[in-house]
């Protein structure tokens, strides 16, 4: 293994799809299926060397591995610093395995520019990648911003009727919070520069910053505010919907698929652990948020006339959970949470992706313009059931693995809030069976429904993958848990540990003052 | 001797009529004058500076100003030649394209 | 043996795959795939036979004492630790030989059922897959594996009940059963939050070794909450309004899903998890009341419907609230008891109702049938015999399970007269709805089409066969639960006593003893001692009271045909109100259904656009106004820049100085 490491393989993975796309450059540009197999084969190869990672990485080691540090610019402290650990290694993961799917997915549905198309997704790949690697705040939050224009491109570029609307909205609503991140890393860094007299982006010696309580919660609340816009949460979630609409079929499965994650990413490696008394102290209010986004995305989800408005506030509700979990503090709530992300990535792409293929044939999204789709194309029917009982966290999928830790860990640390969690499981399987009845069930009853062919074999291929993996993550679930077991159990530990210092030490200031009160009584 | 005060106030004087040109003409041509004569002002200023202070560095200036000014009426000129075609005329109102 | 359990699930999941899979790629033939189906459902019931007879062999006390089979671990998660395993024990073998047996002759009669239905595949898939489920839900060594066969059994209801998925109807019955399932899933997935938080595990040997940690109120708190998941998988009040749309579906489906097995879970959950539910006297007392009143709530629907299979529907609802009353009151072996000769009596009722349908091109109706009995002969008598069981009359297996848990209900110590005359009077409801559905359709005069009797004709013997085989079963299931009052010897009882421990049921003298013995003595004449005479003066009444109602059916429907008519006419509220189920159907749509989506519509409408984002809107306008003030600053003059430059230079100046 370590002759093996003597290659920089997180840096492969992470800029291969960037060479990739310089390559693509100088691709003839008549020559469209030699562009979408090139795309093709350098998504799979990346594919295959974040295997690579996944075999390699040390399940019995907790903190990050494959670790490259290089010194970027040094008088500023900022350091080309990346590594991953179980929870990043599961995100790259998904990452790169949905970027063969989404472009195995526009094969035949982008029409225009299929070159510019596929470098934009190849330079998306690698900022999403780079995120889940950088271990330097500013490393981090330049692959953060950078994968915003690719896919203001993708969305404004090759979107449906209103794509200039929701791209500049997409890209204005993420980056307003982004500035104010950038605004808390500043501070970060000069208040440990102030403190420790060492200036340094590191976000490992940034974890000790000692930091003033009324500092803590506003800075967290600015990293918040990004990170929440992201995920989003409710009340942030208004461009999701619109950005999905608009975006094509294959954006809307990265945009679903991983970058949201980023921004529930975001809250597990930099808010929290930066802030953690303060993200103690937001417990009450992100929970309650999150379980809004939970109930009120489901039910405004069911009330949706198009199919992918209704999957992209069904993405509100689940990432609700997502939220759930993760401010459960325990271990159940963290790693369902984790692996929430995961479900959500597979089983919410794949609900794109079959909505953009029945887009392919008929052109339109509304619910009402189908009815007894089961009958004509009933291979497609099969697929859609079982994602979106993935979906609806059936046992047995992927989907209701997460959706139990979430829902058992949040039950550990508060009840109530489990209770109401609990009952998004009510509301997904009524949004969600409901849309595949008036879809899929009763007579058809529009013409132009009749004659529609069922799905190719391209497609099938691109759907076989999502359906192995929504069974194999629902029946072997230890497979990938034991991956990110020791990784959560080390960042609850020192989530938890600084949170209960960071009390002591009020409580010993608290009581200094009351013993000096009472000596000058 | 002229006491330098005098100087500076010519200099001022001619500055204020420059600027002020520069504000209300709106000759192109008028305006580039006016210019010159604000440049010209502080020439005036190096100058009797550099005779007060017995020293060559005000006088390096002006001349160095002196330099730009022409490669600044040659460029400035054949700016106006070309508007002059495409206009009639060189009235700044009538060329105002950086409008919002 | 019992180690070959993993095999009995294994079975029916391989001819899922089978079918599922690769029967509509390579199109097979309907001859292999009912041989792939049959035979599953065929090898997975001999293992069970052979897992049962490895059972026997070894002494009563050792049966529950028999190590988990473990496949490979599930969900890991910190100090969870879910495993995908098997548990042998008489309980569990007891609901797998039932549901392994049952299904298979479901199977075999589906075979003649659904043999010109284009849908045949998917059909057999999906009834392997429903097996495969349930036996995971009855073999599960704990909760979580439970849940997945719970939830996996309603997914595979959803999928039969919608079928036929081009009409609406079928459609809409299996989104409701899946939707009103969930709402007790719910119910089921805090009570195991609450189990796990307290005792930081999920199988039934370890919640069941350390519930005495629990205190009362968590005890309560949690066999509440599991129950809830009980009533909306059982179908009882008051989320049982699933059931009765069920009907949509395909008959072998209601047979086997909808009466046998999957609506049992909850009784055989609730007795799974008898440990909790003794420790929690006030959980007995609402399974018990809610059983009763929905027992006989159903069987009050039952008296007026006129849709063949709705009648069925509501009897089984108001016999799992029977089987609730049972399990209620701590009877928990007469529970499941019932829960198996129902499986046997019901089961066979809905493939009568099937075999019926088959002949009539699918009708449904009772006022359009009569005299089948001369068309169908097979059919009449076996559904005769089933009527006889159900009716509870002597002799015949429902008349044991019925009367067992009438007792008890009766003299257990968690028991109460009222209950007991519940379930009295619900069986007398029974033997007469029961009877008239049989004199309607079977006998008297032929009411509807002539074309549709020319055509009617006995079923052929794939469907026959199992049902005659179910008849039998019907009428000598009982048999191994003869009462010792009766001269039996309760084999059914003492081999399911290791689970349920001893002091249930057969203690009849320490039951009696806790008993008010006023009453008791009142009710037997003869102050507190004479239990047998007591009991078996308590089973004249009720075998009394069959009979009563059969007469009326008989009084009612042969010799006066015109009677209910005028009955209905004098009471026409009544009638409306029964005729309608209460309107409940409606009440739910009214408060639940609609109220969500018009909170939906408020919500996305009146909210998420009109208020969220507007707001963010709002900000980009404010934005989009403020910049448009200031860009008419930039008028395109020099000289106003110009101005500005020296504004700014004078500004600057006087600053400095």
């Amino acid at each position: 293994m370590e002759t093996f490491l003597k290659i920089p393989l997180l840096s492969v993975v992470t800029f291969l799809p960037l060479v990739g796309a310089l390559l693509l450059l100088f691709a003839p540009r008549e020559r469209e299926d030699w562009i979408k197999g090139f795309a093709l084969g350098v998504t799979l190869l990346d594919f295959v060397l974040s295997l690579a990672l996944f075999i390699y990485f040390d399940d019995g080691v907790a903190g990050m591995q494959f670790v490259e540090r290089v010194p970027w610019i040094k008088q500023w402290g900022v350091s080309y610093y990346m590594g991953i650990d179980g929870i990043s290694l599961l995100l790259i993961l998904l990452t790169t395995y949905l970027m063969v799917l989404s472009i195995l997915s526009s094969w035949s549905a982008i029409e225009k520019g299929i070159k510019e198309y596929m470098i934009a997704f190849l330079l998306l790949e690698t900022g999403m990648i780079g995120t889940f690697c950088a271990l330097d705040l500013v490393l981090f939050y330049i692959f953060w911003e950078f994968t915003l224009i690719p896919m203001y491109l993708i969305i404004g570029v090759w979107g449906g009727p209103r794509r200039v609307y929701a791209a500049v909205k997409f890209f204005l609503y993420t980056m307003a919070g982004s500035v104010l991140m950038l605004v808390a890393i500043l501070a970060v860094y000069f208040l440990h520069a102030k403190a420790t007299g060492h200036y340094s982006f590191d976000l490992f010696a940034l974890y000790n910053t000692p930091m003033s309580l009324k500092a803590q919660l506003l800075l967290f609340a600015a990293f918040a505010v990004a990170f929440a816009i992201k995920v989003p949460m409710f009340p942030f979630h208004t461009w999701l919907p619109d950005a999905h609409v608009e975006a094509p079929t294959a954006g809307s499965v990265i945009l679903a698929g991983v970058l949201l994650k980023m921004g529930t990413y975001g809250f597990i490696r930099f808010a929290i652990p930066l802030f953690p008394y303060a993200a103690h102290k937001a417990i009450p209010w992100v929970s309650v948020l999150a379980l809004i986004g939970i109930i009120y995305g489901a039910l405004v989800s069911m009330m949706q006339d198009d199919l992918k408005k209704l999957v992209a506030f069904s993405s509100v509700s689940h990432l609700g959970f997502v939220m759930l979990g993760m401010f459960a503090f325990t271990v159940q709530g963290v790693q369902g949470s984790i692996y929430q992300m995961l479900n959500h990535g597979v089983s919410t792409g794949a609900l794109f992706l079959l909505v953009g293929m029945v887009y392919e044939r008929r052109h339109t999204r509304l619910i009402a313009d189908f009815g007894g789709l089961a009958r004509v194309m009933p291979v497609f029917a099969v697929f859609f059931m079982i994602v979106a009982l993935s979906s609806i966290a059936l046992p047995g999928t992927n989907g209701f693995v997460g959706e139990f830790l979430i829902l058992l860990g949040t039950f550990r640390s508060n009840p109530v809030y489990a209770v109401l969690g609990a009952t998004g499981v009510i509301w997904g399987a009524a949004y969600m069976l409901w849309m595949f009845q008036r879809v899929m069930f009763g007579p058809v009853t529009k013409p132009e429904n009749e004659g529609l062919s069922d799905l190719s074999p391209r497609e099938v291929l691109t759907l076989v993958p999502i359906v192995i993996m929504i069974f194999w993550m629902g029946i072997f679930p230890k497979f990938f848990f034991k991956k990110m077991d020791l990784s959560v159990e080390r960042y609850l530990r020192d989530v938890k540990g600084r949170y209960e210092m960071v009390l002591k030490a009020e409580e010993a200031k608290a009581f200094v003052a009351r013993s000096q009160g009472a000596r000058e009584r | 001797m002229i006491p330098p005060a005098l100087y500076l106030a010519l200099s001022a004087v001619i500055f204020t009529i420059g600027v002020i040109g520069v504000l209300l003409r709106r000759d192109a041509i008028v305006i580039f004058m006016c210019i010159e004569m604000m440049l010209s002002a502080v020439g005036i200023t190096l100058i009797a500076a550099s005779r007060y202070l017995h020293s060559m560095d005000g006088v390096i200036f002006v001349f160095l100003a002196m330099t730009v000014a022409a490669a600044e009426a040659a460029v400035g000129l054949a700016i106006f030649v070309l508007l002059h075609r495409i206009y009639k005329g060189v009235k700044v109102d009538e060329i105002n394209l950086m409008k919002w | 043996m019992t180690d070959y359990v993993w095999l009995i699930p294994l079975f029916p999941a391989l001819g899922f795959l089978i079918n599922g899979l690769i029967g509509r790629w390579w199109r097979l033939n309907k001859t292999f795939v009912s041989w792939v189906a049959c035979s599953a459902l065929g090898l997975s019931f001999l293992f069970s036979i052979l897992v049962f007879i490895g059972l026997l062999r070894l002494p009563p006390e050792s049966r529950v004492a028999i190590p988990d089979k473990v496949l490979f671990d599930w969900i890991v998660s910190g100090g969870l630790k879910t495993v995908i395993g098997y548990k042998v024990d008489p309980l569990s073998i007891v609901m797998a030989l039932v549901v392994t047996g049952v299904s298979f002759f479901i199977h075999v009669y589906s075979v003649g059922y659904m043999h010109e239905d284009p849908g045949f595949t998917r059909y057999f898939s999906y009834l392997n897959l429903f097996v495969f489920m349930m036996l995971n839900l009855v073999l599960a060594n704990n909760f979580l594996l439970m849940f997945v066969g719970w939830e996996g059994v309603g997914l595979c209801s959803y999928l039969l009940i919608g079928f036929w998925f081009e009409r609406d109807a079928p459609a809409n019955a299996g989104k409701k059963a899946f939707v009103v399932n969930r709402i007790g899933d719910f119910g089921f997935l805090l009570g195991m939050f609450l189990i796990f938080s307290k005792l930081g595990t999920l199988t039934f040997d370890g919640v069941f070794s350390k519930a005495h940690l629990l205190d009362p109120v968590t005890v309560t708190l949690i066999t509440l909450l599991l129950f809830t998941g009980a009533t909306g998988k059982s179908a009882q009040l008051p989320l049982y309004v699933w059931l009765p749309d069920a009907m949509e579906g395909p008959t072998p489906v209601s047979s086997l899903i909808h009466a046998a097995t999957m609506v049992t879970a909850g009784v055989y959950m609730v007795a799974r998890c008898h440990v909790l539910y003794e420790m929690a006297p006030l959980s007995m007392a609402v399974v018990a009341t809610v059983g009763a009143l929905t027992a006989m709530y159903a069987a009050s629907m039952a008296l007026v419907q006129v849709d063949f299979k709705r009648i069925l529907a509501y009897s089984t609802i108001s016999q799992l609230g029977y089987m609730f009353l049972a399990v209620g009151v701590g009877a928990f072996s007469a529970g499941i008891f019932h829960l198996m000769t129902h499986a046997f009596f019901k089961g066979l009722l809905f493939l009568g109702a099937g075999s019926v349908m088959h002949a009539l091109a699918g009708e449904l109706d009772i006022r359009k049938m009569g005299a089948l009995r001369k068309k169908m002969p097979v059919t009449f008598w076996t559904f005769l015999l089933a009527t006889l069981a159900i009716a509870g009359v002597p002799g015949f297996s429902g008349f044991f399970s019925k009367d067992e848990i009438l007792w008890n209900a009766f003299s257990s110590p968690q028991g109460h007269f009222l209950l007991w005359l519940i379930g009295f009077i619900t069986a007398g409801m029974t033997a007469f709805y029961m009877f008239r559905l049989c004199f309607m359709a079977f006998c008297g005069d032929y009411r509807g089409d002539k074309e549709v009797w020319h055509h009617a004709h006995e079923s052929p013997p794939v469907m026959t066969v199992p049902m005659v085989v179910l008849a039998v079963l019907s009428v000598i299931g009982g048999y191994v639960g003869v009462p010792a009052i009766l001269g039996g010897a309760n084999h059914f009882h003492h081999f399911l006593a290791p689970v349920f421990g001893v002091h249930e049921g057969g203690g009849h003298e320490a039951a009696l003893r806790l008993l008010p013995l006023a009453w008791a003595g009142e009710a037997a004449g003869e102050g507190g001692h004479g239990s047998a005479a007591l009991e078996l003066f308590m089973m004249v009444l009720s075998v009394v009271m069959a009979f009563a109602g059969i007469y009326l059916a008989y009084a009612l429907y042969l010799k006066r045909p015109d009677l209910p008519k005028a009955l209905a006419q004098g009471y026409p509220r009544a009638y409306r109100v029964l005729f309608n189920k209460y309107y409940v159907d409606e009440i739910y749509q009214f408060l639940f259904v609609d109220s969500c989506k018009r909170l939906g519509t408020i919500l996305w409408r009146q909210f998420d656009e009109a208020v969220v984002d507007r707001t963010v809107n709002l900000v980009a306008a404010v934005m989009r106004v403020l910049g448009g003030g200031l860009r008419l600053l930039q008028t395109g003059f020099v000289q106003d820049y110009a101005l500005g430059i020296i504004l700014g230079a004078v500004i600057v100046m006087l600053f400095l100085l």
